[in-house]
């Protein structure tokens, strides 16, 4: 059942459109069972994630998180590796944008430490993936197991640090001190003050987000590294008779995705925290997961996920807002019925739709 | 087309119905991480404002977080919406609540366990080394080895605070005794470890303790359990604990976040709102050590009388007990 027995739109719009769907039944189920009008909380869900610009940039707050992290996921799976480390190599990277802008926003403007904290991000969150992207690589240790170790450790690490190195005396909260206007992405309401974004956290790195999108598709489909990489992933064995090292692609895949999963932290620490603080990553990165696969690991389709997720973000906190009886956990079974019916069951309805599209062709394995 | 027209409808009705109900009292509460029914500290705001409810009939809202950025815009939404006043549970909150209370000069804001210094927040802090000092006296007297423990969950200055005034309270009753002294951990999962409380609660048995106060949220049960398990006492924390091993927990130190959320309340339904500080200790009933049938066979008249001497005299200001925030440091 490869993609090529679908017409395209089927493939990339009407599976997608079908699995959301039947998630949003189930979910509309649910909300039922628990006494409440599901076509209510349809209405807030999306009242507070499109309903007003200042929603719409909150849920653009949260689509450029997983933009990031979806990437990260999308440009490893492109070589069939499964990065799932997203979580501790955004939290490590958080600590290159801290470095950053502790080190300069006293002197330079924000425009100057912002290369910087880029930079910085994408390497720590590199290095992050560097080891259990060699251990793959080298020593066959699986990349699920290791890079899903490494976010724990990542988590000790950071706490060590916020404890020990970078707190601010005498707080009880595990952060650092918070950045001048010199560590400080501008928010979108700062420039353009005109368009209503109020008080939502959306800054200037949802464009460097796009970018980013724009870098991995090059990468992936125009570049001699990206055939790489997609020749390996597509058949490992061939890629290898064929002259690719995969000791080579496997460790530069982890790098360059740890390190797109690591600038997730210039959105949250730079953009809108102004603070390095623990735990700061709060899911975003397994999200990431959801993101990639829904978005059939390409750049647009990343987006578009993004912002559903960024939707459901924003919207279920709206949601459990106004109507109280939906508590926290209940938005997060909607999102976990998201990522099944996107992710898990991805293929739940091909086998039907190709019988439906494709009556000519033999329906063969 | 029409369902645009229809948001907005619903829009402007609800501009309208909060600018026609804001002099109403429509309280509200935002929770920590932790959750409303954390067993603890959230759970005992939530309490507090059920009690409001009912007594005075008045709906109240109330908000879970989910991540950090969500703190200001739920603060942000009560404000919108009209509520006043707005209690945030827990230090974390302090930077959002700084930030919106000076968006809504004209909402009433309260924080519990952190100082906001604005003149529309009320910053309620607690004197919880006073209740410590408390229990510490009881640990004291109802230990035979004349050596006690502590356990605390985070470490951070607000555990040491309990510590010393507990320590101080040991000491008050049996200046030789030895006092062991443990954290969790330095994260927020020091809170919820009680498999980790349990065996700190335990090598402090090990090395001769009978009674162990814990000041360490979830990682608490942990604490208490193995006390039961052992045959020795634990002392529990925040809420009322006594219940939970009936006959194993010498008592608990009350931190009555309940009463601070209801007066919060109570003070903007009766208009006698103050902004400011809010510091609640024995005096004023905001920390209290707990005593019901769970307990009282544990508590004989002896301790209790002295303890009632004590809560006089710290009352009356005969005995400072020492807070460890005003320093960084415990002198015992």
């Amino acid at each position: 059942m490869t993609a090529g027995q679908l017409p395209r739109w089927v493939d990339l719009g009407l599976i997608p459109f079908l699995n959301l769907a039947a998630a949003f039944l189930v979910s509309g189920l649910v909300v039922l069972l628990i006494g409440e009008n599901p076509l209510n909380a349809v209405y807030y869900l999306l009242l507070g994630s499109v309903g007003s610009v200042e929603g719409f940039g909150y849920t653009l707050f949260y689509a450029t998180n997983f933009i990031f992290t979806g990437l990260a996921v999308a440009v490893a799976f492109h070589a069939g590796l499964f990065n799932i480390g997203g979580e501790g190599q955004a939290y490590i990277g958080g600590l290159g944008v801290a470095f950053a802008c502790l080190a300069l926003d006293q002197y330079v403007p924000w425009y100057v430490t912002l290369p910087f904290a880029v930079v910085g991000s994408a390497i720590m969150g590199a290095a992050w993936a560097l080891i259990p992207g060699w251990l793959q690589a080298a020593r066959g240790s699986h990349v699920v197991i290791t890079t899903i170790m490494f976010n724990f450790i990542a988590a000790a690490l950071m706490g060590y640090l916020l404890n020990s190195v970078m707190k601010k005396p005498g707080s009880m909260q595990l952060e650092t001190r918070t950045f001048e206007d010199g560590g400080r992405l501008p928010f979108l309401n700062d420039i353009f003050p005109s368009a209503g974004f109020g008080f939502a956290p959306v800054n200037l790195s949802l464009f460097i987000a796009l970018i980013a999108c724009g870098l991995v598709w090059l990468l992936i489909w125009r570049t001699k590294l990206g055939f790489e990489i997609r020749s390996f992933g597509a058949n490992a064995t061939a890629a290898v008779y064929a002259g690719i090292s995969p000791v080579r692609i496997t460790v530069i895949t982890m790098l360059i995705s740890g390190g797109l999963a690591g600038m997730m932290a210039i959105n949250e620490i730079m953009g809108s925290q102004h603070r390095l603080l623990t735990d700061f990553v709060t899911g975003y990165g397994f999200v990431g997961i959801a993101v990639a696969l829904m978005g059939r690991a390409h750049p647009v389709g990343i987006i578009l996920a993004a912002i559903l997720f960024g939707m459901l973000y924003q919207g279920g906190a709206e949601l459990s807002f106004e109507m109280p009886s939906i508590t926290r956990d209940m938005i997060i079974v909607i999102q976990g019925l998201v990522i099944l019916f996107a992710g898990a069951l991805e293929y739940m309805f091909r086998p039907a739709l190709i019988r439906m599209f494709a009556p000519s062709r033999p329906v063969s394995a | 087309m029409k369902k645009f027209l229809a948001i907005t409808t619903a829009l402007a009705g609800l501009a309208f119905s909060v600018a026609g109900a804001s002099a109403e009292t429509k309280p509200a509460v935002l929770y920590d991480l932790g959750g409303r029914f954390d067993k603890s500290f959230n759970e005992a705001a939530y309490t507090g404002a059920e009690r409001f409810k009912e007594d005075y009939g008045i709906e109240y809202r109330d908000f879970e977080i989910q991540n950090d950025s969500q703190r200001e815009q739920a603060l942000r939404n009560f404000a919108k919406r009209g509520m006043n006043p707005i209690v945030a549970i827990g230090f974390s909150q302090a930077n959002a609540v700084e930030k919106v209370a000076q968006e809504f000069p004209d909402t009433q804001f309260a924080i519990v366990d952190m100082v906001v210094d604005l003149p529309n927040v009320r910053s309620i802090l607690f004197k919880e080394h006073e209740g410590s000092y408390i229990v510490g006296m009881l640990a004291a007297m109802a230990s035979e080895t004349g050596k006690v423990g502590f356990v605390g969950g985070m470490d951070i200055p607000l555990i040491s605070k309990f510590s010393c005034g507990y320590k101080q309270g040991v000491k008050a009753v049996n200046a030789d005794a030895e006092i062991f002294e443990n954290m969790t951990g330095t994260t927020g999962a020091a809170w919820n470890d009680p498999v980790k409380g349990g065996e700190l609660a335990k090598s402090q048995f090990d090395r001769g303790a009978d009674v162990v106060y814990h000041a360490a949220g979830g990682t608490g049960i942990g604490v208490l359990q193995a006390a039961a398990d052992a045959g020795k006492l634990g002392i529990g924390v925040d809420s009322n604990q006594n219940a939970l091993h009936p006959g194993s927990v010498l008592s608990s130190m009350l931190k009555r976040v309940d009463i601070a959320v209801y007066q919060a309340f109570e003070d903007a339904e009766n208009d006698s709102w103050s902004s400011g500080f809010d510091v609640l200790g024995l005096k004023e009933g905001g920390v209290d050590w707990a005593l019901d049938e769970n307990n009282a066979e544990l508590v004989n008249d002896e301790m209790k009388a002295a303890v009632e001497e004590a809560t006089q005299k710290i009352i009356s200001g005969e005995i400072m007990v020492h807070d460890y925030m005003s320093d960084q440091s415990c002198p015992f």
